[in-house]
């Protein structure tokens, strides 16, 4: 039974610096990382490598105490460069200089009708050791799924509406054959429904047409209409003690690409986003790859910040930092560490607001696309404002109470409120809107987990 | 700005951690983020763009929509004593003068509301080592919008403080009080200085010059309580009231535009709406709390006419919206966002209740004509009840989803 739910509540960031449907001509990057920060819920990593070690793509490098069966590997074949470490021993990054051609292990392949008849524990074997597992991510926590459970159902999102955020109709283009292939696999993983949330009234992307054996359920409105957290919520929510898993496209496109291939395959199209780019196009690079050969040469102006992601969830990088393991898109913006004479009276049509108090005239322009920077415009002050949370999020959830709730660390009332639903992306928006400037992400990552591990 | 820029940094060291004036961090920061928004950049996770909104801007934008009450009030209070002293009858006569007595009064009053809450405020921040709350540059501009203008200064220093510490910091300031800091400020004055907040003589300025023979310094609120004891028609008593100030001075049109004795800001509902007008268009106070404030005075209006046993329980309930403070209660008080209900649905409540209360205090108790004070304080308190059912059927919702 596929589903429309139309929202309401919410609001699309219009930033400059869209990425033009190409492909850019950029070099390959030399260097590539895997950073455990990116895995979210990792408690103990254990390098599995050693500085010199040559590897290929799908090479285990890595894996998590906690959780041993799932392999962490290598995105390129290469060389270990380096393994950095921070204080106390803390592991950041591994580095890996990559070979001019990649070469790749081999796991086992499959064609597309022997891959219906393939039982479960083969498919969570084969996605274990081959490094695909960490694309799986569960509900509640937000972190990598373990493959022991079982979840009630898992979650695709078709689109994404965040900020500049790439078009998954050209990202993927070409891949229809794999995501078909990795639904396969995903069946088999959980007893309920693999469900793909699309955009209602666009045009179907080639990789999700045809698409057998889910259920298709279409979303309108503004942003977060397009994260996977706000289709859960709408359409077979998370009580407490019940799992469900999230994908992808890319990893559903990964897992296919293992299966049918035989290899692990990192690569993927990327968008270079961002006012201050000067060449916004999509890039074909690999998971985890050094930016540098995107950002150097492609900027407008020296001060500015490379941002993994989007901005609203991603992460600030150096000019030769290393994409995210999770992330789609870099984006280049304007460094904001300026201080503006009576910034905080001026009236202004240049900078976007979702309010509309004295001077904020952007509410004027609804389809302007803005240029803005990292400046955090003000000061953290106490919760005054009520009732702006409620209209960004469209979840039946009471935002400034659940981050009450985790201030003050109560755990009852947190699960009351629905911690088990909710994960930074979801409420990403009223960090931006805030006019109290609260950390909202990191306060909601703090209660799962307060939640998680106690 | 270059020249302030520099200025600043170069004092910065003295404040900071070490610096012989550390103690004063708070006073320093808060004059450099008045002059300048902080060079602050968001950090390495989560949103790295933010909303060009902030408390400072929000804070002022409540300050611009009080100014036409405040004008208003500064011409009225004139207005007022040229009226009762009998110098001029016409609303626009000696309008140069009107104007500069009018200042005369209600400039002190400003001045020393703000200068006795900034003093406690800067104290508490120097000690408390918080920042400076904006809050305040709204609570300074509504005290002295309702109080009469004759009101001794002390009394408006005295009062200032006292709801600045007891309504605000000692909760932990701006965004922690669970009472509306000016409503706090006058609830104070009213039980402790009766004299010189209620009755029929401090609401008109008379200086040293005597009034009219005949005249009466009652208000729109007392006029048409005392109709209810007297057995005489409401609007028959509004509009024979000081008859020999002039025809029709408490007619309905006339205490609309706010030409009526009161305090200082309050009496125009015309202005309130303005101000209601510039909030809501800018999304700063809760649109549901102002309509709901003012369908719950009509309706217990209706209600009271249902039952009436007396005249002022028989007015028209129209009335109640421009007598008395009720439409500046509603735009500035209830809509505070500290101490209203804070969930969505609550605020229809909240403002519904307060509207209901407000006409019930005026009607049927003797002691307070009017009832916006106390309803208001009242509400604050209940707010965190009605947000308590709110919340507690958002977490059922939950639970039953859970159970089917």
């Amino acid at each position: 039974m596929s589903k429309t739910i139309k929202l309401k509540k919410g609001f699309d960031i219009k930033l400059a610096g869209k990425a033009e449907k190409q492909l850019g001509d950029f070099q390959r990057a030399q260097t590539f990382a895997i950073k455990p920060a990116d895995f979210i819920g990792m408690q103990r990593p254990k390098v599995t490598v050693n500085e010199g070690d040559s590897v290929k793509a799908g090479t285990p490098i890595l894996f998590d105490k906690a959780m041993d069966s799932v392999q962490f590997v290598s995105p390129v074949s290469g060389e270990i460069v380096e393994i950095k470490r921070g204080d106390k021993r803390k592991l950041l990054e591994i580095k890996i200089l990559a070979d001019e051609v990649v070469s790749y292990e081999s796991f086992e392949k499959f064609t597309e009708s022997s891959l219906k008849t393939i039982g479960k524990e083969t498919a969570i074997a084969q996605l274990c050791k081959s490094g695909v597992w960490p694309q799986l991510i569960q509900r509640p926590f937000g972190i990598i799924a373990n493959p022991q459970d079982s979840p009630k159902s898992i979650f695709i999102s078709g689109f994404d509406t965040n900020p500049l955020a790439p078009d998954y109709a050209f990202a993927l283009k070409g891949e229809e054959k794999y995501f078909k292939a990795g639904i396969l696999v995903l069946q088999k993983l959980t007893s309920g429904k693999v469900h793909l949330g699309l955009e209602l009234d666009a045009e179907i992307a080639p990789v999700f047409a045809n698409v057998q054996g889910v259920q298709i359920n279409k979303f309108s409105g503004p942003h977060p209409a397009g994260n996977v957290g706000i289709h859960i919520h709408h359409i077979d929510p998370i009580n407490k003690g019940e799992i469900v898993w999230t994908i992808s496209p890319f990893g559903v496109i990964q897992m296919g690409k293992l299966f049918l291939e035989g290899k692990y395959d990192a690569s993927k199209v990327i968008a270079v986003t961002g006012s201050e780019a000067k060449k916004a196009v999509y890039a074909k690079t690999y998971l985890g790859a050094c930016v540098d050969t995107l950002v150097k040469g492609n900027l407008k102006q020296d001060h500015i910040r490379v941002v993994s992601g989007n901005v609203l969830t991603g992460e600030k990088i150096n000019t030769d930092g290393y994409l995210g393991y999770y992330a789609n898109q870099i984006t280049l913006l304007p460094e904001g560490d300026y201080y503006e004479f009576l910034g905080w009276m001026k009236p202004t049509s240049d900078k976007l607001s979702y309010h509309r108090a004295l001077g904020l005239l952007s509410f004027l322009t609804p389809n302007k696309e803005y240029v803005l920077d990292t400046n955090v415009r003000g000061e953290e002050r106490a919760f005054v404002q009520t009732g702006v949370f409620e209209s960004v999020t469209p979840m039946d959830i009471l935002p400034v109470y659940l981050l009450k709730a985790i201030l003050a660390e109560d755990f009852d009332e947190m699960e009351e409120l629905g911690i088990y639903e909710v994960v930074e992306e979801d409420l990403a928006l009223c960090e931006f809107v805030d006019v109290s400037k609260h950390p909202v992400q990191e306060i909601i990552r703090k209660g799962i987990d307060l939640i998680q591990y106690s | 700005m270059k020249f302030l820029r520099d200025l600043l940094d170069k004092q910065k060291p003295l404040f900071h951690k070490g610096g012989k004036l550390e103690n004063l961090f708070y006073l320093y920061e808060a004059g450099e983020t008045f002059l300048f928004s902080p060079n602050h950049t968001n950090g390495i996770k989560g949103a790295q763009v933010k909303d060009a909104i902030d408390l400072k801007r929000m804070m002022i934008t409540v300050v611009i929509a009080m100014i036409p009450c405040l004008l208003f009030g500064i011409y009225n209070t004139g207005h007022q004593h040229f009226l009762a002293t009998g110098q001029t009858a016409g609303l626009w006569d000696d309008f140069g003068p009107k104007s500069l007595l009018g200042l005369q009064l209600v400039l002190p009053i400003v001045i020393v509301a703000y200068a006795a809450g900034g003093l406690v405020e800067a104290g508490f921040a120097v000690v408390r080592k918080h920042p400076i709350n904006e809050g305040f540059l709204v609570t300074g501009m509504l005290i002295p919008l309702i109080v009469p203008a004759t009101l001794p200064l002390w009394q408006v220093a005295l009062g200032t403080i006292f709801a600045v510490i007891i309504a605000k910091e000692v909760f932990g300031g701006t965004g922690m009080n669970i009472l509306n800091v000016a409503m706090t400020a006058r609830a104070f004055l009213y039980f402790a200085y009766p004299a010189q907040i209620s009755g029929d003589q401090v609401w008109t300025y008379l200086g040293d010059k005597a009034p009219v023979d005949g005249f009466s310094g009652a208000t729109a609120l007392a006029v048409a309580y005392n109709a209810g004891v007297d057995e005489q028609p409401v609007t028959q008593a509004l509009a024979e009231h000081n008859s020999v100030l002039g025809d029709g001075l408490f007619s309905f049109y006339n205490m609309f535009m706010g030409w009526i004795p009161g305090s200082i800001g309050e009496t125009s509902t015309l202005m309130a709406l303005v101000g209601a007008l510039i909030l809501v268009a800018t999304g700063v106070a809760s649109w549901k709390i102002i309509v709901s404030g003012f369908a719950g005075a009509y309706l217990m209006g209706l209600v009271m006419n249902l039952f009436a046993v007396n005249e002022y329980m028989a007015m028209s309930p129209e009335y109640h919206w421009v007598v008395g403070g009720l439409a500046f209660g509603i735009v500035f008080m209830a809509t505070d966002p500290v101490s209203a209900a804070q969930t969505e649905t609550g605020k229809w409540i909240y403002g519904l209740l307060i509207g209901i209360l407000t006409v019930i205090i005026r009607v049927t108790n003797p002691a307070y004509p009017e009832g916006i004070m106390l309803a208001v304080l009242f509400m604050n308190v209940f707010a965190p009840l009605i947000d308590y059912y709110v919340v507690k059927a958002n977490k059922n919702r939950r639970l039953q989803r859970a159970t089917v």
